[in-house]
């Protein structure tokens, strides 16, 4: 998962891990030198003190120019000063020399070393490791004291001394180990202060994450507990603030909408009565006409005629505002929908106009809104009707959907020329024209939109688009649910069950 | 001829709809008010009421309810309101049918003449009048009198029909579509609410408990069946 490998943890937790190993190498590092100077030191400097002062004390005891038994006991004695610290000594005198232990073959002591003590009468010392174990090799050669002058001539005795360091070597082991043991406890302890601190900080972002999309999923009253006052708590702040903008606009927005929906139904409400007046007496006016001269005639057929499409619009617009309000609700039945079809065209005096491919009785059968039914069937003829040319066909036939289960597909197809491309993604607008020279049509403009929203209600689909052979196709497909599943009706069915 | 009252608070829509009526071959009495339409109720005596719901002082509901509580005359709810809820609410108190104004004075006249038929032609269409069982229910087809437990039910024209209808095939499952047919006589696509309201108020008259009917059975999904369980 690369966003895991780059996630804000992994990346705080590498940081700190880097930054205490930089620590606590670079303080190893320091300390381990520092220490081990000071040990090595100060040890070296009591030996070469002990041996200076030993080898001083000895030397006057012996005879000079010493022979070769001489030596060896000189070795001896000079070893013996050191017995905690397991001396070896060798004495070189020319060409002869003498250890302090018979047969010691004093590998410690290089060529250069000796060549620097025999030229410049001084006392030299080195570190040496052999076989893993280091020593201190110190060479020193013995000079004649001279009272009044400061010259102090070579005697040609030069002492050399090898101690073990084998107790400053342990010193330096444990040091060392000291550190290694500080160092892993340390960078554990580092992850640990990383992974708080990355929970410290993810924690917020995750709140501040979870948050944005609640708000995203419509949940505008979703705020932050603000904590502290560092950065995230003023990013929590400025996230609290914005959705209490966003809150704030959205219920104006809706209110004002409401707002738009209420003026709309309360217009057509108000409509309603006067309109029920003259809706009464149409029938009585039509009548008369025959009686009556011709222009009062006409008149009065038109205004029969207007209050009949009035009351029409006012049907259509109080439709729509039902679903606007969400007042609109499915009274599912079982129904066979070939049955219903042909009953919406009986009943509409359409069944010689339409040719229609239906399936046989019981054949397809579904759970839809019988009424909606008929309003979406209707609709979409008499939009065939009224906008195309005849033949209009009409087909119905079953799909199943992999993912949607059985549907039902509504096919209207009329004759005319069709709809024109730049209309077609309007055609199911309220009021909408699709002829701007003609203000008025023979219907409300609602027709289509109130189709389309029994059709949504439904869960379905609609669609227009134009058959490749001419004319306008309008495609309805309505999901047909198995029993009971999703009902949304109020059906005296659900009280009564078992 | 039909002797049809209208209470109706708005004027032009009272003198448009007597006038219509009256042509339709009505007699015709009008009242503004819910009070009023009470009082015409009994001395006017109306084969049929037409009634609209949004009524000054007593709300046509409450007139729907007065009215249901000691008289069966068919009740034509006529309202302005077309949503459901009014609707259901108006069906559940009473009212044997709808019109959702504005309404057109023929229409007005069909849905008359339906709810007219549907008193007159209730009695049993074989001609075979006989006094059925049904478990405490006992249906006396030529007198057209119900009574449950012995004691007599008092069931609206709409009522009557639907029970009468249902219990002549008991056993057969009726959808809605077929009840609206046979008793609300609508050739278009009606209303399930109709069906389902009357169902309700049929079921509460005859004491069927909630929830468990034993007369009236529900057939999910697809209609109502009658049978003594």
């Amino acid at each position: 998962m690369p966003r895991a490998l780059n996630g804000l943890r992994v990346r705080l937790v590498v940081a700190f891990t880097l930054v205490a190993v930089v620590a606590t190498v670079t303080t190893g590092a320091l300390t381990f030198r520092e220490a081990r100077t000071g040990v090595l030191q100060q040890s070296q400097d009591t030996v070469i003190e002990d041996f200076r002062h030993r080898v001083n004390t000895l030397v006057p005891n012996y005879r000079f120019p010493p022979d070769e038994a001489d030596l060896q006991t000189f070795a001896a004695d000079v070893s013996r000063g050191g017995r905690s610290q397991n001396w070896r000594v060798l004495v070189a005198y020319r060409q002869a020399t003498a250890t302090s232990e018979t047969g010691d073959a004093f590998r410690e002591l290089s060529p250069e070393m000796r060549e620097s003590v025999r030229t410049r009468r001084a006392t030299v010392f080195q570190r040496v490791t052999r076989d893993g174990h280091s020593a201190l090799v110190v060479g020193m050669p013995v000079t004649f004291a001279g009272d009044y002058s400061t010259e102090r001539p070579a005697s040609g005795l030069e002492v050399y001394l090898t101690v073990p360091q084998r107790e400053e070597q342990g010193y330096v082991d444990a040091l060392v180990s000291a550190i290694e043991r500080a160092t892993v406890p340390a960078l554990a302890l580092a992850v640990l202060i990383a992974l708080l601190a990355a929970r410290g900080v993810l924690r917020p972002v995750r709140a501040l994450r979870r948050a944005t999309r609640s708000i995203a999923e419509g949940r505008l009253d979703t705020r932050l507990a603000v904590q502290g006052s560092d950065e995230l708590a003023d990013l929590s702040r400025t996230f609290n603030e914005t959705a209490a903008a966003l809150e704030g606009s959205v219920a104006e927005l809706r209110r004002m909408e409401a707002g738009a929906r209420r003026f709309a139904a309360d217009v057509s409400h108000e409509l309603r009565t006067p309109l029920a007046a003259m809706s009464a007496v149409t029938d009585v006016l039509d009548e008369d006409a025959a009686g009556l001269d011709e222009d009062t005639a006409t008149a009065v057929r038109l205004i029969s005629e207007e209050t009949t499409k009035l009351a029409g619009l006012v049907d259509d617009l109080m439709e729509i505002s039902r679903f606007d309000a969400g007042a609109a609700a499915l009274h599912l039945d079982d129904i066979d929908l070939a049955e219903s079809v042909r009953r919406t065209l009986a009943t509409r005096g359409w069944p010689d106009t339409v040719r229609t491919s239906l399936p046989g009785p019981g054949e397809l059968r579904g759970r839809v809104d019988p009424r909606r039914l008929d309003v979406i069937v209707a609709n979409l003829v008499a939009n065939a009707l009224r906008h195309g040319a005849p033949p209009v066909r009409l087909g119905l036939r079953e799909e199943h959907d992999p993912r949607a289960g059985r549907q039902a597909v509504i096919e209207v197809h009329d004759g005319g020329d069709g709809i024109p491309d730049d209309v077609l993604p309007q055609v199911f607008d309220r009021f909408y024209k699709s002829d701007s020279a003609r203000v008025r049509s023979e219907g409300s403009g609602l027709g289509l939109a109130i189709t389309t929203e029994n059709v949504r209600l439904h869960g379905g689909t609609v669609r227009a688009a134009n058959h490749p052979d001419g004319g306008a196709v309008f495609t309805v497909v309505l999901p047909l649910r198995p029993r009971g599943a999703g009902d949304r009706t109020t059906h005296t069915d659900e009280e009564d069950r078992p | 001829m039909p002797r049809v009252l209208i209470i109706e608070d708005d004027r032009a829509v009272r003198e448009g709809v007597r006038l219509a009526l009256r042509r339709q071959g009505h007699e015709v009495a009008a009242a503004a008010t819910g009070e009023e339409g009470l009082e015409q109720l009994r001395s006017f005596r109306p084969d049929a009421v037409v009634l609209d719901l949004m009524l000054p002082g007593m709300p046509g509901l409450e007139v729907c309810r007065r009215i249901r509580a000691h008289d069966q005359v068919p009740i034509i709810m006529a309202t302005a309101r077309g949503d459901d809820t009014d609707i259901v609410v108006g069906l559940e108190s009473g009212a044997d049918d709808y019109v959702v104004k504005p309404v057109r004075a023929r229409v007005l006249d069909a849905r008359i003449r339906a709810v007219l038929r549907r008193v007159g032609g209730a009695a049993d269409e074989n001609g075979t009048a006989r006094v059925e069982h049904h478990g405490d229910l006992v249906i006396d087809r030529a007198g057209l009198t119900v009574t449950h437990q012995g004691r007599p039910v008092a069931l609206g024209p709409s009522e009557l029909r639907l029970l009468l209808t249902l219990s002549a095939s008991a056993g057969q499952v009726f959808s809605r579509q077929q009840l609206l047919e046979a008793v609300w006589e609508h050739s278009y696509h009606g209303d399930a609410r109709l069906v389902d309201a009357c169902v309700k108020r049929l079921r509460s008259k005859i004491g069927e408990p909630a929830g468990s009917p034993r007369y009236v059975h529900t057939v999910r999904g697809f209609g109502y069946r009658f049978g003594p369980r």
